[in-house]
């Protein structure tokens, strides 16, 4: 008897009903502009969050240009203000907040769910629309001049001082954050309301309870930084005196509310990169994900503590001592849940079967770089260094380990994991695995000089420096250059498969879930036939033991 | 490109402190990431898939193993959170002796007023070995300090008078940089320390200038009609000063208010705000008439007023007020010896105290 290998799982294959599509049910511009479909609505993000990706990454790269000399010499002070202003904005509230959620989630959510589509299609449309407006905003603002005032705003230099174009930033900004209340409404009532039918909550994929949690902090921290940048408008322009000092307004205040809201976002931000992260991790070892409940609830737990540590940022800022100590501690806590993710997504791989298929190694890549990221958040939790390396390039090259090595490198992931679901086609392998590795390289040599140079002195926004920071500097822009050739790599090859890629059939990878239960690419309403789920989520046996049965029915 | 540093320079009282914490970080973080690293690494290798490992071998998690990645973790972060206390703690608490240097920010630069009158931009010139306190504020935007040598660093604030010190260690030129975003030259909002052996501190200091601060803050007093209200043999419509500082001060409505630098501010540009008790609300506002600097040279004047000791009195100040101040101060101190701490004396006590 020969045995039964996960690859040759008799799993449904094409017939004639699956020649239909949801890329291939309706064909022109309006079918996709007026599409309720939330696979369509998410290839319509995945291209804005792509254009907007490409935008901020080369403000980046201009900056990383001028910082190879340290005269400012290859832009005025004003433009390199508004370069790192406006990578900053592009790239928090355009890309990296919505890119994982309203591309992937949208398409993959409620497919892991069994469901036909979201809770609210034409609420699901109107975020993309709303999005839109806000990043027309955006664009706006690029091609009018600018904005010099750092994505963070900080009053009272955005309400009485700069003369760049602060409002219509701000609007637009304000604009997108109703994009994502929708969207994290959309998740919430979909995952209560949706499930397939034996989809208990301990069934549910652990990107479900990622998304879950990170949908509840878009959901509370969002209408804080609406409420925020509306009284920053109403400042700016009307002169009410709530941030201005001079009419008794304290510009303290400002960030604390500015941070309510952001430092929540760091995890609005992270939270869809774990989800995918334990996605890939189950696949790629083929395992159930060790201590499954501690890592659904330490997503809850990320959530709460969220909220409880915004004033980290404002350690030097003017907050008491002991306040200082209060949100010091915290801060240490909310690490806590962060640790037991790393720790079982590794306890995962042992005794697993481990493929080292390009969206693992890019999973990998974020297990290591993301731990960076987690231990240098000690360093700046822990009081005593945080006063040092405030506002430094230390605080610069640790963001980036969360947001880049973090986020950006789960989204990668993510995209390869997902892309033969997507487009029903398979990406180059040996390319992709080039670009892991390019990205990897890239990314350490651009901002681990950035933790030394920090820690020596250097402060952040800076357009010129001292001499001494130069070396590592140029070690920086010099690994800048290869992370973006690690970028550009999959944009032409994805491009490239979606014609000559080889198709990739249902379920690719051999991976358990619902979304490889269907046709790629999924038929318009997701399954022929509702599924029902009687095994746990990544459980491999009961898995084939159900799709046998499914067949032979 | 020849000076190549991975570490900063260690200037201050307080820099071993920051580094210590931040290598024994080092060393912790690292000795973990490494560890996490080579088993991922290990398990990625060892059980990559083959043929005969299409399907990885079940195991029931221990939950004991889940307890100890729990627990270890948190007890580790809460010795990183009181280690990082202990320091701020340190950087926080100013010593009673320190040396008292103003400073304002403005976009862009930074400008210091030394008690004995002396003022600089740009550049600070300090004694070695002596704790340096400096009293801040900024005139439009928020501005931050940092010393990167000395490891210390505080947002410098339009609304408020904030205090940092430091104990440079070590003869040198240190950087200063502004680390809080200002605007378009904020990468040009630098300057130097100068940590200065204390001879040559003095002999710099002995370098013209025009009056002391608190001298200065004198004529201030008299231009902005201050001592028509708030001097012993004025009219009685403001509060007497001498003897204030430092202390409660009842105000209208119930509740009291220390009489510090940032009550001072507050009542010169903000007077309605809090009004000592069994006073009219009658003084004019004095916001955007007063400078940052001549604010800090009132302040200056308005501190040697109201030191709580009797051996900076000036001579207005009343019989009553001596009395009540010698509650506070042991009688018969020598005040600026022991008492120099937040208050500095006019003229004299600067360039008589090493």
């Amino acid at each position: 008897m020969t045995t039964t290998t996960i690859d040759d799982a008799p799993f449904i294959e094409p017939s004639t009903r699956e020649r239909r599509n949801y890329l291939n049910d309706e064909y022109g511009v309006l079918s996709w502009l007026l599409t309720k479909d939330h696979k369509r609505i998410a290839i319509l993000y995945l291209f804005s969050v792509t254009i907007f990706f490409v935008v901020g990454g080369i403000f980046a790269f201009l900056m990383r240009l001028e910082l190879l000399t340290p005269e400012g010499d290859m832009f005025t002070s004003d433009t390199y203000n508004k370069l790192f202003t406006l990578h900053g904005i592009v790239m928090i509230f355009f890309f990296l907040i919505p890119a994982i959620p309203a591309v992937i989630g949208n398409f993959i959510l409620p497919i892991m769910l069994g469901a036909k589509d979201l809770a609210f299609p034409k609420l699901n449309l109107a975020s993309w629309y709303i999005y839109i407006i806000g990043g027309t905003f955006g664009v706006i603002v690029i091609i009018t001049g600018g904005v010099d005032t750092g994505w963070t705003f900080y009053t009272p230099f955005s309400t009485q001082y700069s003369n760049t174009h602060v409002f219509a930033v701000t609007l637009g900004a304000f604009i997108t954050g109703f994009s994502s209340i929708l969207t994290g409404l959309n998740f919430i009532v979909t995952i209560h309301r949706m499930r397939a039918p034996g989809l208990t909550w301990y069934r549910l994929p652990l990107f479900v309870w990622s998304m879950y949690a990170t949908s509840v902090v878009i959901m509370l921290a969002t209408p804080v930084l609406a409420i925020t940048l509306v009284l920053l408008m109403v400042e700016r322009t009307l002169h009410v005196g709530i941030f201005d000092p001079n009419l008794g307004g304290d510009p303290v205040l400002y960030q604390h509310m500015f941070w309510f809201y952001s430092h929540p976002a760091v995890y609005i931000m992270i939270l869809p990169g774990m989800a995918v992260v334990s996605e890939c991790v189950a696949a790629f070892t083929r395992k159930k994900i060790f201590g499954y409940k501690f890592v659904a609830f330490s997503s809850l737990a990320i959530a709460f503590l969220g909220f409880l540590v915004w004033a980290h940022h404002l350690f030097v800022a003017g907050i008491s001592v002991y306040s200082a100590m209060v949100f010091s501690f915290l801060s240490m806590l909310v690490a806590v849940p962060s640790a037991i993710k790393v720790f079982n997504w590794t306890a995962t791989m042992y005794k697993a079967s481990v493929s080292w298929q390009t969206p693992m190694l890019y999973v990998l890549g974020f297990i290591g770089l993301f731990t960076i990221g987690g231990v240098t958040g000690l360093f700046l939790g822990a009081l005593g260094i945080d006063v040092h390396v405030h506002d430094s390039y230390f605080v610069v090259a640790h963001f980036h380990y969360i947001m880049v090595g973090g986020t950006i490198m789960a989204y990668m992931a993510g995209l390869h994991y997902w892309w033969p679901k997507i487009t029903g086609r398979m990406y180059p392998e040996w390319w992709a695995r080039l670009s892991a590795l390019l990205v990897f390289v890239g990314f350490n040599l651009t901002f681990f000089p950035q933790f030394l140079v920090g820690y020596v002195g250097m402060p952040r926004r800076y357009h010129a420096y001292a001499p001494e920071f130069q070396v590592l500097n140029v070690l920086s822009t010099a690994g800048a250059t290869i992370l973006a050739a690690g970028y550009l790599l999959p944009m032409i090859y994805f491009a490239w498969s979606l014609k000559f890629g080889r198709k990739a059939g249902s379920n690719p990878w051999g991976a358990v879930g619902l979304e490889w239960a269907t046709t790629s690419p999924p038929p318009k309403e997701n399954f022929h036939e509702t599924p029902v789920v009687t095994w746990d989520a990544y459980d491999y046996p009961a898995f084939l033991k159900a799709m046998r049965e499914t067949q032979h029915v | 490109m020849t000076d190549f540093p991975l570490f900063p320079e260690q200037a201050s009282s307080v820099a071993p402190l920051v580094d210590g914490l931040y290598l024994g970080l080092v060393v912790v973080t690292g000795a973990v990431s490494l560890l996490i690293w080579f088993v991922i690494f290990y398990f990625a290798i060892k059980y990559r898939r083959r043929p005969d490992n299409e399907l990885a071998q079940e195991q029931e998690p221990p939950a004991a193993l889940e307890v100890t990645w729990i627990v270890i973790p948190t007890i580790v972060f809460m010795l990183i959170f009181v280690a990082g206390a202990w320091v701020f703690f340190r950087m926080n608490r100013v010593p009673a002796n320190s040396l008292e240097i103003y400073a304002t920010g403005r976009q862009w630069m930074w400008k210091f007023q030394h008690p004995s009158g002396q003022r600089e931009i740009n550049t600070l010139h300090v004694p070695v070995g002596r704790p340096v306190k400096i009293t801040m504020a900024s005139e439009d935007v928020i501005h931050s300090l940092w010393f990167p040598a000395f490891r210390v660093k505080m947002d410098v604030l339009p609304n408020r008078f904030r205090t940092m010190w430091f104990q440079g260690t070590k003869v040198g030129r240190y950087h200063i940089f502004c680390a809080e975003y200002c605007g378009t030259m904020h990468s040009g909002m630098i300057g130097w320390v100068e940590v200065m052996e204390p001879t040559e501190y003095q002999r710099w200091l002995a370098g013209g200038a025009e009056g002391s601060l608190a001298s200065q803050g004198e004529k201030l007093f008299q231009k902005y009609a201050c001592n028509t209200c708030h001097m012993d043999n004025a009219t009685g419509r403001g509060p007497v000063l001498s003897g204030l500082y430092g202390k409660p001060v009842p105000i209208t409505g119930g509740g009291t208010v220390v009489f510090d630098d940032n009550y001072i501010r507050e009542s010169i540009l903000n007077p309605q705000a809090k009004i000592a008790a069994g006073f009219q609300p009658i003084m004019p506002t004095f916001q955007g008439q007063v400078t940052e600097d001549d604010l800090i040279r009132l302040l200056a004047y308005v501190k040697s007023v109201a030191a709580p000791q009797s051996g900076t009195t000036l001579a207005v100040e009343s019989p009553q007020s001596v009395q009540q101040s010698s509650g506070a101060v042991p009688s018969g101190t020598p005040a600026p010896a022991t008492a120099a701490a937040a208050t500095p004396a006019p003229s004299a006590a600067t360039t008589t105290n090493p």
